[in-house]
Protein backbone atom coordinates (compact mmCIF):
# COMPACT_ATOMS: atom_id res chain seq x y z
CA UNK A 1 0.00 0.00 0.00
CA UNK A 2 2.81 2.32 0.94
CA UNK A 3 4.32 1.65 -2.36
CA UNK A 4 1.21 2.64 -4.30
CA UNK A 5 1.62 5.95 -2.01
CA UNK A 6 4.90 6.43 -3.03
CA UNK A 7 4.96 5.91 -6.57
CA UNK A 8 1.97 8.34 -6.78
CA UNK A 9 3.79 11.27 -4.94
CA UNK A 10 7.10 10.58 -7.37
CA UNK A 11 4.98 11.85 -10.28
CA UNK A 12 4.72 14.89 -8.39
CA UNK A 13 8.33 15.46 -6.56
CA UNK A 14 9.59 14.80 -10.46
CA UNK A 15 8.79 18.33 -11.62
CA UNK A 16 11.27 20.73 -11.13
CA UNK A 17 11.12 22.89 -8.33
CA UNK A 18 8.74 21.06 -6.23
CA UNK A 19 10.16 20.70 -2.68
CA UNK A 20 7.72 18.06 -1.77
CA UNK A 21 4.61 16.33 -1.65
CA UNK A 22 2.35 14.41 0.69
CA UNK A 23 -0.96 12.69 0.58
CA UNK A 24 -2.98 13.96 3.71
CA UNK A 25 -6.15 12.64 5.55
CA UNK A 26 -8.52 15.80 5.06
CA UNK A 27 -10.18 15.65 8.32
CA UNK A 28 -7.64 14.38 10.58
CA UNK A 29 -4.46 16.72 8.93
CA UNK A 30 -2.75 13.59 9.65
CA UNK A 31 -0.01 11.99 7.04
CA UNK A 32 -1.01 9.44 5.20
CA UNK A 33 2.54 9.34 3.21
CA UNK A 34 4.93 11.86 1.80
CA UNK A 35 8.01 12.35 0.35
CA UNK A 36 9.93 15.54 1.56
CA UNK A 37 12.51 17.40 0.88
CA UNK A 38 15.09 17.67 4.43
CA UNK A 39 13.62 20.44 6.76
CA UNK A 40 9.94 20.73 5.44
CA UNK A 41 7.98 20.17 8.69
CA UNK A 42 5.76 17.80 7.52
CA UNK A 43 3.21 17.24 10.36
CA UNK A 44 2.53 20.88 10.84
CA UNK A 45 2.04 21.55 6.78
CA UNK A 46 -0.36 18.39 6.83
CA UNK A 47 -2.16 19.70 10.00
CA UNK A 48 -2.51 23.64 9.08
CA UNK A 49 -3.41 22.94 5.17
CA UNK A 50 -6.21 20.21 6.42
CA UNK A 51 -7.33 22.81 8.59
CA UNK A 52 -6.73 25.66 6.07
CA UNK A 53 -8.53 23.66 3.48
CA UNK A 54 -11.40 23.35 5.43
CA UNK A 55 -12.13 26.81 6.15
CA UNK A 56 -11.20 27.87 2.43
CA UNK A 57 -13.56 24.88 1.30
CA UNK A 58 -16.70 26.88 3.88
CA UNK A 59 -15.80 30.23 2.25
CA UNK A 60 -16.10 28.44 -1.29
CA UNK A 61 -19.52 26.77 0.12
CA UNK A 62 -20.45 29.93 1.20
CA UNK A 63 -19.68 31.91 -1.92
CA UNK A 64 -21.84 29.39 -3.90
CA UNK A 65 -18.87 28.28 -5.64
CA UNK A 66 -19.45 24.76 -4.52
CA UNK A 67 -16.98 21.98 -3.28
CA UNK A 68 -13.41 22.68 -2.38
CA UNK A 69 -11.27 21.38 -5.55
CA UNK A 70 -7.76 22.93 -5.41
CA UNK A 71 -6.00 25.30 -3.83
CA UNK A 72 -2.80 27.54 -4.54
CA UNK A 73 -0.99 29.81 -1.93
CA UNK A 74 1.66 31.40 -2.91
CA UNK A 75 4.35 33.13 -0.85
CA UNK A 76 7.60 35.21 -1.17
CA UNK A 77 9.47 32.15 -0.88
CA UNK A 78 7.56 29.04 -2.06
CA UNK A 79 3.88 28.02 -2.97
CA UNK A 80 1.85 25.56 -1.41
CA UNK A 81 -0.85 23.31 -3.87
CA UNK A 82 -3.37 21.19 -2.70
CA UNK A 83 -6.11 19.21 -4.32
CA UNK A 84 -8.69 17.17 -2.82
CA UNK A 85 -9.21 13.71 -3.22
CA UNK A 86 -13.13 12.83 -2.55
CA UNK A 87 -14.26 13.95 0.65
CA UNK A 88 -11.13 12.02 2.84
CA UNK A 89 -7.78 13.40 1.49
CA UNK A 90 -5.62 15.94 0.35
CA UNK A 91 -2.84 15.83 -1.76
CA UNK A 92 -0.19 18.66 -1.03
CA UNK A 93 2.57 19.74 -2.89
CA UNK A 94 5.12 22.28 -1.36
CA UNK A 95 7.31 24.00 -4.43
CA UNK A 96 9.55 26.74 -4.86
CA UNK A 97 7.99 30.50 -5.93
CA UNK A 98 8.73 29.81 -9.58
CA UNK A 99 7.49 26.22 -10.06
CA UNK A 100 5.20 25.80 -13.15
CA UNK A 101 1.99 25.90 -11.49
CA UNK A 102 0.04 24.40 -13.90
CA UNK A 103 2.15 20.88 -14.73
CA UNK A 104 1.83 20.36 -10.47
CA UNK A 105 -1.98 21.16 -10.80
CA UNK A 106 -2.51 18.76 -13.05
CA UNK A 107 -0.30 16.30 -12.01
CA UNK A 108 -1.72 16.77 -8.24
CA UNK A 109 -5.52 16.17 -10.11
CA UNK A 110 -3.97 12.76 -11.80
CA UNK A 111 -2.77 11.78 -8.47
CA UNK A 112 -5.83 12.56 -6.48
CA UNK A 113 -7.51 10.26 -9.42
CA UNK A 114 -5.61 7.59 -8.38
CA UNK A 115 -6.32 7.44 -4.95
CA UNK A 116 -10.11 7.34 -5.62
CA UNK B 1 -15.48 33.06 28.84
CA UNK B 2 -13.82 30.02 29.39
CA UNK B 3 -10.77 30.83 31.52
CA UNK B 4 -7.13 29.19 31.79
CA UNK B 5 -6.51 28.09 35.90
CA UNK B 6 -3.44 27.20 37.61
CA UNK B 7 -1.68 26.31 40.76
CA UNK B 8 1.56 26.68 39.23
CA UNK B 9 1.50 30.41 37.22
CA UNK B 10 4.67 29.79 34.71
CA UNK B 11 2.29 27.49 33.19
CA UNK B 12 -0.94 29.43 32.65
CA UNK B 13 0.78 31.24 29.67
CA UNK B 14 1.60 28.49 27.74
CA UNK B 15 -1.31 26.74 28.14
CA UNK B 16 -3.89 29.45 27.55
CA UNK B 17 -2.22 29.76 24.11
CA UNK B 18 -1.92 26.05 23.56
CA UNK B 19 -5.68 25.84 23.81
CA UNK B 20 -6.17 28.83 21.82
CA UNK B 21 -4.13 27.64 18.91
CA UNK B 22 -5.69 23.97 18.98
CA UNK B 23 -8.87 24.80 19.01
CA UNK B 24 -9.60 22.68 22.23
CA UNK B 25 -12.17 22.55 24.55
CA UNK B 26 -11.10 21.11 27.14
CA UNK B 27 -7.37 20.66 28.45
CA UNK B 28 -5.88 19.29 31.99
CA UNK B 29 -2.39 19.38 32.95
CA UNK B 30 -1.42 16.87 35.58
CA UNK B 31 1.28 14.32 36.98
CA UNK B 32 1.04 11.29 35.63
CA UNK B 33 -0.43 9.90 39.52
CA UNK B 34 -3.02 12.64 38.61
CA UNK B 35 -2.49 16.29 40.53
CA UNK B 36 -4.01 18.70 38.86
CA UNK B 37 -1.21 21.76 37.79
CA UNK B 38 -3.57 23.44 35.72
CA UNK B 39 -6.97 23.48 33.55
CA UNK B 40 -9.18 24.95 31.02
CA UNK B 41 -12.45 24.96 30.26
CA UNK B 42 -13.87 23.12 33.30
CA UNK B 43 -16.24 24.41 35.41
CA UNK B 44 -16.83 21.71 38.01
CA UNK B 45 -14.11 20.85 40.36
CA UNK B 46 -15.81 17.17 40.76
CA UNK B 47 -15.31 16.73 36.26
CA UNK B 48 -11.38 17.68 37.13
CA UNK B 49 -11.19 15.32 39.38
CA UNK B 50 -12.97 12.72 37.72
CA UNK B 51 -11.05 13.33 34.51
CA UNK B 52 -7.55 13.57 36.16
CA UNK B 53 -8.52 10.06 37.81
CA UNK B 54 -9.36 8.78 34.36
CA UNK B 55 -6.50 10.07 32.52
CA UNK B 56 -3.92 9.07 34.68
CA UNK B 57 -5.23 5.52 34.72
CA UNK B 58 -5.30 5.20 30.92
CA UNK B 59 -1.73 6.99 31.25
CA UNK B 60 -0.44 4.45 33.43
CA UNK B 61 -2.22 1.24 31.30
CA UNK B 62 -0.77 2.28 28.12
CA UNK B 63 2.78 2.61 30.44
CA UNK B 64 2.14 -0.80 30.95
CA UNK B 65 1.51 -2.07 27.56
CA UNK B 66 4.52 -0.49 26.36
CA UNK B 67 6.75 -2.17 28.65
CA UNK B 68 5.08 -5.01 27.51
CA UNK B 69 6.12 -4.00 24.00
CA UNK B 70 9.55 -2.51 25.26
CA UNK B 71 8.69 0.47 24.56
CA UNK B 72 9.91 3.27 26.42
CA UNK B 73 6.70 4.97 26.86
CA UNK B 74 4.20 6.39 24.41
CA UNK B 75 4.15 10.01 24.20
CA UNK B 76 0.49 10.35 22.46
CA UNK B 77 -2.75 8.51 22.70
CA UNK B 78 -5.61 9.74 20.53
CA UNK B 79 -9.29 9.21 20.62
CA UNK B 80 -11.55 10.48 17.99
CA UNK B 81 -15.34 10.17 18.61
CA UNK B 82 -18.23 11.52 16.51
CA UNK B 83 -18.12 15.05 18.06
CA UNK B 84 -15.18 15.38 20.46
CA UNK B 85 -11.88 13.59 19.74
CA UNK B 86 -9.24 13.51 22.91
CA UNK B 87 -5.47 13.80 22.56
CA UNK B 88 -3.76 12.46 26.40
CA UNK B 89 0.17 13.20 25.54
CA UNK B 90 2.60 13.22 28.31
CA UNK B 91 6.14 15.11 28.39
CA UNK B 92 9.27 15.40 31.11
CA UNK B 93 9.70 18.74 32.54
CA UNK B 94 12.41 19.60 34.82
CA UNK B 95 9.73 18.99 37.52
CA UNK B 96 9.17 15.69 36.58
CA UNK B 97 6.88 14.22 33.91
CA UNK B 98 3.56 15.61 33.16
CA UNK B 99 0.62 14.77 31.22
CA UNK B 100 -2.50 16.59 29.43
CA UNK B 101 -5.47 15.71 28.57
CA UNK B 102 -7.10 17.60 25.93
CA UNK B 103 -10.65 17.45 24.91
CA UNK B 104 -11.35 19.08 21.06
CA UNK B 105 -14.23 19.43 18.69
CA UNK B 106 -14.83 19.26 15.05
CA UNK B 107 -13.78 22.82 14.93
CA UNK B 108 -9.98 21.10 15.67
CA UNK B 109 -8.37 18.22 14.31
CA UNK B 110 -5.96 15.59 15.52
CA UNK B 111 -3.18 17.06 13.68
CA UNK B 112 -3.37 20.42 14.73
CA UNK B 113 -3.73 19.55 18.27
CA UNK B 114 -0.78 17.05 17.91
CA UNK B 115 1.02 20.31 16.27
CA UNK B 116 0.51 22.82 18.40
CA UNK B 117 0.82 19.55 21.86
CA UNK B 118 4.63 19.54 20.62
CA UNK B 119 5.09 23.53 21.02
CA UNK B 120 3.14 23.36 24.18
CA UNK B 121 5.09 20.58 25.66
CA UNK B 122 8.72 22.66 24.89
CA UNK B 123 7.26 26.04 26.35
CA UNK B 124 6.41 24.01 29.25
CA UNK B 125 9.78 22.55 29.50
CA UNK B 126 11.46 25.91 29.16
CA UNK B 127 8.74 27.32 31.43
CA UNK B 128 9.27 25.17 34.24
CA UNK B 129 11.99 26.03 37.31
CA UNK B 130 14.12 23.86 38.62
CA UNK B 131 12.26 21.81 41.68
CA UNK B 132 12.77 22.37 44.85
CA UNK B 133 13.85 20.45 47.49
CA UNK B 134 10.89 18.49 48.92
CA UNK B 135 9.15 18.93 51.76
CA UNK B 136 7.74 16.99 54.38
CA UNK B 137 4.37 16.04 53.77
CA UNK B 138 2.11 16.13 57.25
CA UNK B 139 -1.42 14.86 57.61
CA UNK B 140 -2.91 18.07 58.54
CA UNK B 141 -1.67 20.24 55.84
CA UNK B 142 -2.79 17.94 53.60
CA UNK B 143 -6.58 19.23 53.33
CA UNK B 144 -5.61 22.19 53.28
CA UNK B 145 -2.87 22.33 50.14
CA UNK B 146 -5.67 20.28 48.50
CA UNK B 147 -8.59 23.17 49.00
CA UNK B 148 -6.21 25.58 48.10
CA UNK B 149 -5.19 23.58 44.97
CA UNK B 150 -9.12 23.29 44.18
CA UNK B 151 -9.10 27.36 45.35
CA UNK B 152 -7.01 28.27 42.36
CA UNK B 153 -8.22 25.80 39.84
CA UNK B 154 -11.11 27.44 39.76
CA UNK B 155 -10.20 31.29 41.44
CA UNK B 156 -13.11 30.60 44.19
Amino acid sequence: MSKRFQGILDTITRIRGVRGAMIVVYQDGLVVSDSLMEGVRGNAVAALTSSLAKHVANATSASGAGVLQFLHLQAISGALLAVTAGAEMLVVAIADPSVNVGLVRLELIRAAEALT
Amino acid sequence: MTRTYSIEPWVEEPLAAFVAEAGARLALLMTPAGQVIAQHGFTRAVDVMAAAALGAAIVASTGEVAKLLDEPAFSVLNHQGERHGILLGGFDTPQGRMVCLVVYGKESTPGLVQLFFEEFSRDVREACPEPEAPKQVLASDFERELNDSLSALFRT
